[in-house]
């Protein structure tokens, strides 16, 4: 059950040590702080999901951050009513999720294409304005739902937990409080988890099931093959993945808010899905990187720290370099966002991951080309293009 | 009845909008196979050159008129736009009718930013995916509202309705009605009308032109088109700028209605990509029909009489029209089969 290809082990392994060491090598980025890096880690777990229904099957989800909510909310409920422990708040957050995909999917998978893109951006869309006025006694409308000191905590106070005299209680783990480093380590293990699982899945008969789907739909149901359960089940899966980002969001800032249900935070993911790579293991998770990492270190920069960082040239130089280059951080890190989609799609096709690959073989056949320049000349440039 | 007449007119102009952008994201979708992310922020670029029109319309001279003194003794400041100095009272009239004459601007701009768009970044995506085309988009149009937010600011820039025409239009009386019964905005009423001109104009255009034909010939069979040795890529830019020119004015002529900032286009955005999936995909009257039905829907659903009977409807009618559409019609009001389904 257990067992990797060699391949897949040695990027598991690869995996594994770039998000366990991240607080060595983000620290030269500026970005070595906990509540940051178990941003990319979370974040990294939501990719991971979406790309098992956009990467495997090519529906394209619009909708997939009514799952990150309904995740969120769970875990909040699951503090205020169970116990301040994380486990049972990520499982009910994850069944939750679950459940409301099976409900979204059974009607928006009767779709395919765009019209499947539209109904599940409605559905989501419905949930987000429902959070914010019908459900408000649920969701806490627009305060966002918080733990409060007198919640029932069933759960503890059976087993007598009572975790601190003073102050809001905060999230645990079998008795070990969650602050800061802790957290991050906690949500670092659950992403190498889900990496695991988006690999199985890749290598499984249901993976290439679902590939079989993508390519050619039509032909898959000629051979006698129901692709509908197959269909309902990724979208699940891929929605519980969604949930426990959810829930893993919640322990780490115990609130829940209907935003993180707006179409807006759906685009997100896709948006970093693209850019890292669809349909590929690692991409979806460079992506999220990538685009946390912008979010929260360009928005940072200010013009302080440009003139710090350009006070080596001539004055009027280091005046204009910051001039420019202001407009590109800070409130306009979006402007940065924006042309890197622009650059990395028409340069890059397929995004980070493919079109690196992709670069480097371009490369490796160049030098090739050079070192034996006659014969293989032809061949090569047709290859390329 | 009146108040369901009211509501009607409401979700008309509402609808008048929501067509004329879905409008010319369908017309993109149908020619050139590209899910345009950055249409709706050809809508807010359209906002812009009526609030930029107006910049310049307003450019002043501040002269110092010793002859007056304001209340407290200074000497008053008098500002005299300079279209206003150099034509007397044509000037002023320029100035009070910014909004309108304001499209007369916005067309050629637009014009020319849909097609070096287009020309520029678009056509290199023809053959790449929908998920390229959607990400090469979407940071087109972050680029683009950037670079607005730079010049014009993060605030909402509202822009006058024409003094002649800022009163109530007495719609009942014109029915036979009672006089003053059923009153409805002057300014409004011509948003409908303009959005009904220029969709009739884009279907006449489409209809009875040689051009037109070529393009709806286009649409149904690219491949053939250019057999016959007409230059398709060529029309087809050409009708990317157009639905620049009709997002451009729908925006130019809401202005009043709506201060626009520099994220207008997102807001819009959603909206009207459900808007043409409802009404179909590849066909312009269903994205037509579909504007102004969710509009009507929309202005409904937002009446007391029915938010009582049914809370939070307001918030979610679209989506759930949307919904049931899609579950009941495969292929939206009118969808061409085929087209975008994969």
């Amino acid at each position: 059950m257990f067992s990797l290809s060699r391949k897949d082990v040695t990027t598991l392994a690869i995996f594994s040590v770039i998000v366990l060491t991240m607080p060595i090598w983000l620290s030269p980025l500026g970005a070595a702080y906990p509540g940051l890096m178990q941003k990319f880690a979370i974040y990294a777990i939501f990719a991971i999901g979406f790309n098992i229904l956009f990467g495997l099957t090519g529906y394209l989800s619009f909708g997939h951050a009514a799952f990150l909510g309904v995740g969120s909310y769970t875990a909040v409920w699951s503090f205020k009513l169970l116990s301040m422990d994380m486990i049972p708040a990520l499982i009910f957050a994850v069944i939750f999720a679950g459940i409301f995909a099976l409900f979204i999917g059974y009607f928006s998978l009767r779709r395919s294409g765009i019209y499947f893109s539209i109904l599940t951006l409605a559905f989501a869309q419905m949930s987000y304005s429902l959070a914010y006025s019908v459900l408000t006694p649920i969701t806490n409308g627009e305060t966002g739902l918080l733990i409060a000191r007198d919640d029932p905590r069933a759960i503890d106070a059976l087993l007598g937990v009572n975790q601190t005299t003073s102050g809001m209680p905060t999230p645990s783990l079998l008795g070990f409080d969650l602050g800061g480093y802790g957290g991050f380590y906690i949500c670092a293990v659950v992403s190498i988890a889900a990496f695991f699982l988006s690999q199985k899945i890749f290598a499984s008969p249901f993976g290439m099931a679902l590939r079989g789907i993508k390519s050619n739909q039509t032909r898959m149901k000629y051979t006698g093959f129901d692709t509908k359960p197959y269909m309902l089940t990724a979208f699940v899966i891929s929605g519980m993945f969604a949930g426990l980002a959810g829930g893993l969001l919640a322990v780490t800032d115990p609130i829940a808010g209907a935003e993180r249900m707006k179409w807006t935070e759906s685009g997100n993911i896709v948006l970093m899905t693209i850019l890292g790579g669809v349909g590929t293991l690692v991409g979806p998770v460079v992506g999220a990187w990538l685009i946390k990492y912008f979010e929260n270190i360009f928005s940072a920069i200010n013009v302080n720290m440009l003139n710090a960082f350009f006070d080596f040239l001539p004055e009027g130089m280091q005046a204009v370099m910051v001039t420019i280059l202001s407009k590109f951080v800070g409130e306009g890190w979006h402007l940065t966002l924006g042309l890197m989609f622009v650059v990395i799609v028409v340069f890059l096709p397929g995004g980070l991951v493919e079109g690196t690959e992709r670069l480097m073989r371009w490369l490796r056949r160049r030098s090739k080309e050079r070192d034996e320049p006659t014969g293989q000349v032809a061949s090569g440039r047709t290859g390329n293009e | 009845m009146n108040a369901f007449l009211a509501q009607l007119l409401n979700g008309l102009d509402k609808g008048g909008a929501y067509a004329l952008i879905a409008l010319g994201l369908t017309l993109v979708f149908g020619t050139l196979g590209v899910v345009n992310f950055a249409h709706g922020a050809l809508f807010m670029l359209g906002c812009f050159c009526a609030v930029t029109f107006r910049y310049f319309l307003t450019i002043e001279t501040v002269t110092i008129d010793p002859t007056k003194l304001s209340p407290w003794g200074a000497p008053v400041e008098v500002r005299t736009p300079l279209v206003q100095s150099w034509l007397g009272d044509w000037g002023a009239i320029l100035v009070d009718y910014s909004v309108p004459i304001s499209v007369l601007f916005t067309v050629p701009v637009m014009l020319v930013i849909g097609i070096a768009m287009e020309r520029g970044l678009i056509k290199h995506f023809y053959k790449r995916s929908h998920a390229e085309q959607i990400l090469v988009t979407f940071g087109l149009a972050i680029v683009l509202q950037e670079i607005v937010k730079s010049f014009f600011g993060a605030n909402p820039k509202p822009q006058p309705i024409p003094a002649d025409l800022r009163m109530a239009a007495d719609v009942g009386a014109w029915f036979g009605m009672e006089a003053q019964k059923l009153t409805y905005p002057l300014w409004r009423l011509i948003y409908l009308l303009f959005s009904l001109g220029v969709i009739g104009a884009v279907f006449a255009f489409m209809r009875y032109t040689t051009f037109g034909m070529v393009v709806r010939a286009g649409m149904a069979d690219r491949e053939t088109v250019g057999l016959l040795g007409i230059d398709i890529d060529k029309r087809f830019t050409i009708v990317f700028g157009m639905a620049a020119v009709v997002a451009g004015v729908a925006g130019a002529m809401y202005t009043p209605l709506l201060p626009p900032n520099y994220h207008i286009g997102m807001d819009f955005l959603v909206l009207s990509f459900v808007v043409v999936v409802v009404g179909g995909m590849g066909s312009l009257p269903g994205a037509v029909v579909a504007g102004f039905l969710l509009g009507v829907l929309q202005s409904f659903a937002s009446m007391n009489e029915v938010k009582s009977i049914i809370p939070g409807i307001d918030q979610i009618i679209i989506y759930l029209v949307a919904i049931v559409i899609l579950l009941v019609r495969p292929r939206g009001l009118m969808g061409r089969s085929g087209v975008m389904e994969s």
